[in-house]
This record gives structure tokens, C-alpha cells and sequence, in this order.
């Protein structure tokens, strides 16, 4: 898949790291103002998704290759429940906000809420980095004119 | 009101996944009603000149608790929003694989070819 | 009656969008229908006082579109041969006529819109979150305390989910489609 004109990549260039900034704004300011894991991850995934569409796959897979997609999706997940059984662990109740309990924070701040901030980062690098492996694969399949006239899909190598 | 309006767009995307023979727009009826069904939901929970769940600084609890809208139809319907994306990956997904195996996004025709 | 009037004009627009999502022959004008009735959801959950769906929609949205349009661009649709079942259409129109009726029936026991349940239930959880939620989790924002703190099984639940979801959408897509060399079978 390739990329696209040069206007495109240039602007792409300059607006990829706003776009990064604000999903991980969303996701950190998550208690204080609507937002959340969810909707940050998604963001996240929308600026790699551009930088795909803007300077072709490979070139974003040397940035980030699938099996490291793999790896923090799968850390993504197994960190949300860690912190559900350290809850568990320690409070007796599994997922006991245990560190607002024992270390309240001052409110209104940047850490006043325990684990909930721990918890929207992990949720936010599941839904970002599932929807990015989910993309590059889309757009692997693409469409050539067979022999006899009909149009058949076929996939390219598979990398790694 | 409100609701019968909400209720017609839920019967549209209903008739839509009923009766249409091209499986994308089977998907669209799907998606359609998905979105339906969190408006309802997002409805149920309104208050009039309501404010939304979020504590301001300085503000009394108690002029808060008589004002704002109900939150627990609003943390429902992220969740619902989020899975309603992951299934339609997975129906776009099949339709892709469909596409490459019978040439053709007909559901009447891939039921006569049966691979 | 501003704010329902508003929703008024916005939910007849959806309809409008949804009707020709369902009716033209075009795939990729049914898709961009499709696009216009999401962000018209999310302008009403901006009415709704649920600024965190908004931005939940408008996100999920955009990659829903981008996902669909790649499905079926470039695919030509072959138009469906002839024969139109015109007794199955006619009993699916009796059957979504007859439901819509059934449900504007039953939605005269629900309160009038405007009023919540919470309002009339005074020990409802919903006051309890909203009461205590800050003193207790420390967040400011209600929705996500209750999304991580209160009911965080829920949330553990809809992780399993999407997991799952992707993984089965990476397994069908997967794997060798017709190979270059020939048509095997």
C-alpha cells in the first residue's frame, strides 16, 4: 500500500504528534474531565491509522512492527487485571481502590483518584494498540484483475 | 415523544436487516439499530436543565445531587459503545472473507454456490 | 421544551439519514448516510448532558467509518437478479408496523421524559454514586468513577470482550486468500 502525495505527507508530518498528545491527554485527565481510557485510545489509534494512510505500510511497520502491537496489547491487558487483584490482594475486595484508601490525594489533581489513573492507561494501550493491529491488517488485502477477467483478492507476503 | 422517534429509527434498522439481500447493508441495519438502542438508554436517564455528572470545584454536594443527570445510564452506554465496535470489526471482517471466497456480497447467491 | 424540541428536529434528521442508508443502491452513499446519523448521535448526546459519550461516539465513529469504506470501495455490486418475494416484504412491513405500535403502547408506564427514575426512587444507586462518589474515589468525574471504581467488573468484562472480538477479526483475516500461482480449490 503506498502513500500519497506530498502535501499529504507534509502535513502529516506536523499534525501526527498533536494528535498523539490529545489522546494521551484525554486518557490521563480521565477523572477530572470527560474523557477516559476508551476514547483516548481510540484517538491513539486514529493518529497511527493516519500515518499509515499518509506514507504507506512499511514505513509504519518499521515504526512499529505488529508483534510489538501484540506484546502491548496483550500488557495492556494483563496489567488491568493486576490491578485488580492487587485490590484483591490487599483490600480483601477484588478491585478495592486500594491506593485511594490508604494514600488519599489531595482533590481535584493529577493523582487524587489511586488506581483509576493506573487503570484508564492500561485500557487506553489495549483499545489503541488492538484497533492499529486491526488496521494494518486491513489493509493488507487488496484487489488485482485475475486471468479470466473476474476480480480476485489476494494477500501480499506475510512480514515477520 | 422523544421515545416514539427513537423507536422508529430501531424499527428502520430492523426492516433494514430483515429484508435486504447485500450483507454490508445488513451490517448498516445492525449498526443502526445499536445506535438506537444507547440513545434510549442515554433518554431513560435525563433531567430537565439538568448539568452534567462532573463535580465542580467549589460547588455544594447537595444542589448537585438535585440537578445533575443520572450517571449509571451514561457508564452503561460507553461500555455498550465499545462492544458495538469490536462485533462490527468482526462482521466486516466476515464480509471481506465472504467476498474473496464467492465473488459476491449477495446472500441469495452465496446460498445457491455453497463453496 | 427547548432542549426537547432540539431533539426533536435532530432525531427526524436521523431518521431522514437512516431511511436513505437503508434505501439507495449505492454502498459507499449508504456508508456515508451511515457517518451522518453517528454524528448526529453524538450532537445528541451533547444536548443530553453526557459530554464523555460524545467524545466516546465522535472517535468511534470515525474508525467505524474508516473500517466500513474499506470494506466496499472498489467492490462493484452485482444487482440482485429479478425476483423480489413481494409476500415475505409485505408480512416484514405488517410485523415492524404492528411492533412500533406495541411499543408506543408500552412506553406510556415509562416516566415522562424529563424526569428520571432516581428522582422518584429515593435510595436508587445512582443518588449514592452521586452523593458520595467524590469523597470515596477521588475522581471528579462520576461516570468514570463508577466505570473503574464502583462497577470496574463491568468494565473487566467489556475488556474481555473487545480482546476477544479483535482476535477472532485477526484469526478470519488471517491466512492465504487465492494464491498467485493458480486457483486451487
Amino acid at each position: 500500500m503506498t502513500g500519497m502525495t506530498v502535501i499529504v505527507k507534509t502535513v502529516t508530518r506536523w499534525v501526527k504528534v498533536f494528535i498523539f498528545l490529545y489522546g494521551i491527554y484525554i486518557i490521563i485527565t480521565g477523572h477530572l474531565a470527560p474523557g477516559g481510557g476508551f476514547a483516548g485510545g481510540v484517538i491513539i489509534a486514529c493518529s497511527y491509522m493516519l500515518l499509515t494512510l499518509a506514507y504507506g505500510k512499511e514505513f509504519t511497520l518499521k515504526r512499529l512492527s505488529s508483534r510489538a502491537a501484540h506484546h502491548l496489547d496483550s500488557s495492556g491487558a494483563l496489567l488491568f487485571l493486576v490491578v485488580a487483584l492487587f485490590g484483591l490482594g490487599s483490600g480483601g475486595i477484588f478491585f478495592a481502590n486500594v491506593l485511594q484508601n490508604r494514600y488519599p490525594g489531595a482533590k481535584f489533581t493529577l493523582l487524587s483518584s489511586g488506581t483509576i489513573l493506573i487503570s484508564n492507561i492500561a485500557i487506553g494501550l489495549k483499545v489503541a494498540a488492538s484497533l492499529f493491529l486491526i488496521f494494518v491488517i486491513l489493509s493488507v488485502l487488496r484487489i488485482v484483475l485475475a486471468e479470466d477477467g473476474s476480480q480476485k483478492m489476494i494477500q501480499e507476503e506475510e512480514e515477520e | 415523544m422523544v421515545y416514539a422517534l427513537c423507536f422508529a429509527l430501531f424499527v428502520i434498522g430492523l426492516y433494514c436487516a430483515l429484508t435486504k439481500k447485500n450483507i454490508v447493508k445488513i451490517v448498516i441495519g445492525l449498526t443502526i439499530m445499536e445506535y438506537a438502542v444507547n440513545l434510549f438508554l442515554v433518554l431513560l436517564g435525563y433531567r430537565k436543565d439538568g448539568v452534567a455528572p462532573i463535580v465542580e470545584e467549589g460547588a455544594g454536594p447537595l444542589e448537585f445531587l438535585a440537578r445533575s443527570v443520572d450517571p449509571l445510564p451514561q457508564a452503561l452506554v460507553v461500555t455498550s459503545i465499545v462492544i458495538g465496535l469490536g462485533v462490527t470489526t468482526l462482521a466486516i471482517a466476515l464480509c471481506i472473507r465472504l467476498y474473496e471466497k464467492y465473488g459476491t456480497f449477495d446472500i441469495s447467491e452465496i446460498r445457491r454456490l455453497k463453496g | 421544551m427547548g432542549i426537547e424540541l432540539y431533539l426533536i428536529i435532530l432525531l427526524v434528521f436521523l431518521i431522514i439519514g437512516a431511511l436513505i442508508a437503508v434505501e439507495t443502491k449505492n454502498l459507499l452513499s449508504s456508508v456515508i448516510s451511515l457517518g451522518a446519523i453517528g454524528f448526529g448521535l453524538s450532537i445528541a448526546f451533547l444536548f443530553l448532558r453526557a459530554p464523555d459519550l460524545a467524545i466516546v461516539q465522535i472517535a468511534v465513529e470515525v474508525v467505524l467509518l474508516i473500517f466500513l469504506i474499506r470494506a466496499t470501495i472498489g467492490r462493484d455490486v452485482i444487482p440482485t437478479k429479478g425476483h423480489i418475494h413481494w409476500a415475505g416484504l409485505l408480512i416484514v412491513c405488517l410485523l415492524t408496523v404492528g411492533f412500533f405500535a406495541f411499543g408506543c403502547y408500552a412506553f406510556r408506564s415509562l416516566n415522562e421524559f424529563g424526569t428520571p427514575i432516581i428522582s422518584a426512587v429515593g435510595n436508587a444507586p445512582s443518588n449514592k454514586y452521586l452523593a458520595d462518589g467524590l469523597k470515596e474515589t477521588g475522581s471528579a468525574n462520576i461516570v468514570t468513577s463508577i466505570l473503574l471504581d464502583y462497577r470496574a467488573y463491568d468494565t473487566l468484562g467489556e475488556a474481555t470482550v473487545l480482546f476477544a472480538a479483535i482476535l477472532g477479526a485477526l484469526a478470519v483475516l488471517r491466512g492465504r486468500a487465492w494464491s498467485k500461482r493458480g486457483k486451487d480449490k
